[in-house]
């Protein structure tokens, strides 16, 4: 039984994380609020008043706004689709006995730990350049005309790059998972006969349904904000311009801060929208 | 007969796991072989393998002409400097929820979960302009800062789900022999929740050694760290595979390293603990 004493103490220890968090979250966001309703130029008059709702229909409105909503989604559907399946595919396989797992292990989460800049940019000399990149050698030696990928092919390749680093992710929150899987339940499934497909739709794919999902909002809250694959690569050209490029290039190369400002309001409610799922279920861990 | 199709099975998955693996690790193995070629063996074609003249040249020639150290040590001052004062912070707040914990902890909880998926370019120009005001611009101590606050809330969950662990008979005990608050931190709980504190710790240096938003949008020339100078060499004239490779090579080992060790922690960590 915690003395009063304790309490007390405990808020003490708890208030200097609540109040900084707080201070790091809603100044900036009640700044972000105000200036999406002015009309904010930096560069061009600074602060030119209150506009109303105008900056929220003009950034639905521009012509780049459907196409960045279409190549984020793009992004993070493809990347999360290839990463979980693969993701998947790849647990159930680390999971089998064989000789050298922990070094196999150590190969596939490799990437996860490189640093985003490095990744994208490797990937997009050493491996996509169109002259000197790995791929070109392949294609040539094969008699094909080499690709310039992040032009031609700029959307597979950013999902690509994106689900390299990814891959890891997925696959060890999902070889976690599997690990906690009773054999018992398996070994029985297999002596009635049942085939291996069936017991992975039947046993493992359910059992893994709650990991699937906590991968898949996990991926789409930071896929939804990656920024540093798309400045080194393309910055935004061959349709690859996302939400989150698109808000930075209002904000920070037009600076036209109202617009980018109401484009970052938009962003925050998606996200929270999608974060409200992922603390519905995490609390709901947190219960038991 | 049963055994023999089980050892069978075992060299079938050894062999295809060790070939999906190497292939998914391939591009860091191929760059830290180009990173020990010259420039004209870099870019050959055919490619070259193992068959070359190994040269320490690119290493050297990074360092002279970029000056690499001092991005390094931005690196490891943002990220060690961040990971301290979070921990500073963190420590006492989730030692507080896991053994004192109230009706409010778990709205407390979700709610530091929540900051965490703020997204940043929603707040980026206010963070911009509040740097300025305050000449925090391109400087480690502003950088420090807001890696702190993006990785707290990790930190104190991290934290909080280890700290859980640790049985509260143990603390019980310890009062019933007279602890006080004191002796209880110091000699009950310490020792019981170093290697919580190590792990949350490694991950978190990981996590702002790789940061890449903020470290991209908030320096120019003296306080980047390593994210920000790899980024330099998308630029034309930075197209040396081989210096590229090197440099690349630098900015990834240590934390390729560090993260082998925290691959366990990665799951909690990232999943908030929903999976362990």
């Amino acid at each position: 039984m915690a003395t009063k004493a304790s309490r007390t103490a405990a808020r003490l220890m708890l208030a200097p994380a609540v109040i900084l968090l707080l201070g790091w979250m809603m100044v900036p966001l009640t700044m972000t609020v105000i200036f999406s309703f002015k009309r904010y130029l930096p560069m061009r008059g600074g602060d030119l008043g209150w506009v109303g709702f105008e900056n929220y229909v003009r950034f639905v409105n521009s012509s780049a706004f459907w196409p960045a909503v279409q190549s984020t989604l793009m992004i993070v559907g493809g990347v999360l689709l290839i990463t979980v399946v693969l993701g998947v595919l790849l647990a159930i396989l680390l999971d089998q006995p064989m000789w050298g797992q922990g070094i196999v292990r150590i190969l596939v989460i490799a990437p996860f730990f490189v640093m985003p800049t490095v990744s994208a940019l490797v990937w997009k000399n050493m491996f996509m350049d169109p002259v000197n990149g790995l791929f070109a050698h392949l294609w040539r030696f094969f008699g094909a005309t080499p690709v310039s990928w992040l032009s031609e092919a700029s959307m597979p390749s950013i999902i690509l790059i994106v689900s390299w680093q990814w891959l890891p992710f997925a696959t060890l929150i999902l070889l976690t998972a599997i690990q906690s899987l009773d054999s018992e339940q398996l070994e029985a499934a297999e002596m009635d006969g049942a085939s291996p497909l069936s017991r992975f739709i039947y046993i493992t794919l359910p059992h893994l349904a709650r990991a699937i999902t906590i991968v898949v909002l996990i991926q789409t809250i930071f896929l939804l904000a990656i920024f540093a694959e798309i400045f080194v690569t393309t910055q935004g050209a061959f349709g690859t311009r996302t939400l989150t490029y698109l808000i930075f290039q209002r904000v920070l190369e037009s600076q036209n801060v109202g617009l980018g400002s109401a484009g970052g309001v938009y962003a925050i409610i998606l996200a929270n929208i999608l974060a409200l799922f992922l603390m519905r279920i995490v609390g709901k861990n947190l219960d038991r | 007969m049963a055994r023999a199709a089980t050892t069978q099975r075992k060299i079938i998955n050894t062999a295809f796991a060790w070939m999906v693996g190497l292939l998914i690790f391939f591009p860091i193995m191929w760059t830290i072989l180009t990173s020990f070629k010259t420039e004209a063996t870099a870019i050959a074609d055919p490619p070259v393998w193992f068959f070359f003249d190994w040269t320490l040249d690119n290493y050297r020639v990074v360092q002279e002409r970029s000056d690499y150290s001092r991005f390094l040590w931005n690196s490891i001052i943002i990220a060690g400097g961040s990971t301290f004062l979070g921990m500073l912070i963190a420590i006492p707040a989730a030692w507080s929820m896991a053994f004192v914990p109230s009706k409010r902890t778990k709205d407390i909880l979700l709610w530091m979960l929540s900051t965490k998926m703020l997204p940043a370019v929603g707040v980026l120009y206010p963070i911009y302009l509040i740097f300025i005001k305050f000449g925090l611009l391109d400087t480690r101590i502003g950088l420090t800062i807001v890696l702190m606050f993006i990785n707290l809330p990790i930190m104190v969950w991290m934290l909080y789900t280890y700290f859980k662990e640790i049985p509260g008979e143990i603390l019980e005990a310890a009062r019933m022999d007279g602890a006080g608050l004191r002796e209880e931190i110091l000699y009950v709980l310490t020792p019981m929740a170093i290697p919580g504190i190590a792990s949350t710790v490694l991950l978190n240096v990981i996590l702002a050694w790789n940061e890449a938003f903020w470290t991209l949008n908030l320096t120019a020339a003296k306080a980047a760290p390593l994210t920000a100078f790899i980024a330099s060499y998308s630029s034309p004239e930075g197209l040396f595979y081989a210096k590229l490779s090197a440099a690349s090579t630098m900015a990834i080992a240590p934390i390729l390293i560090l993260g082998w060790f925290s691959q366990k922690q990665l799951v909690r960590g990232l999943t908030f603990g929903a999976v362990k």
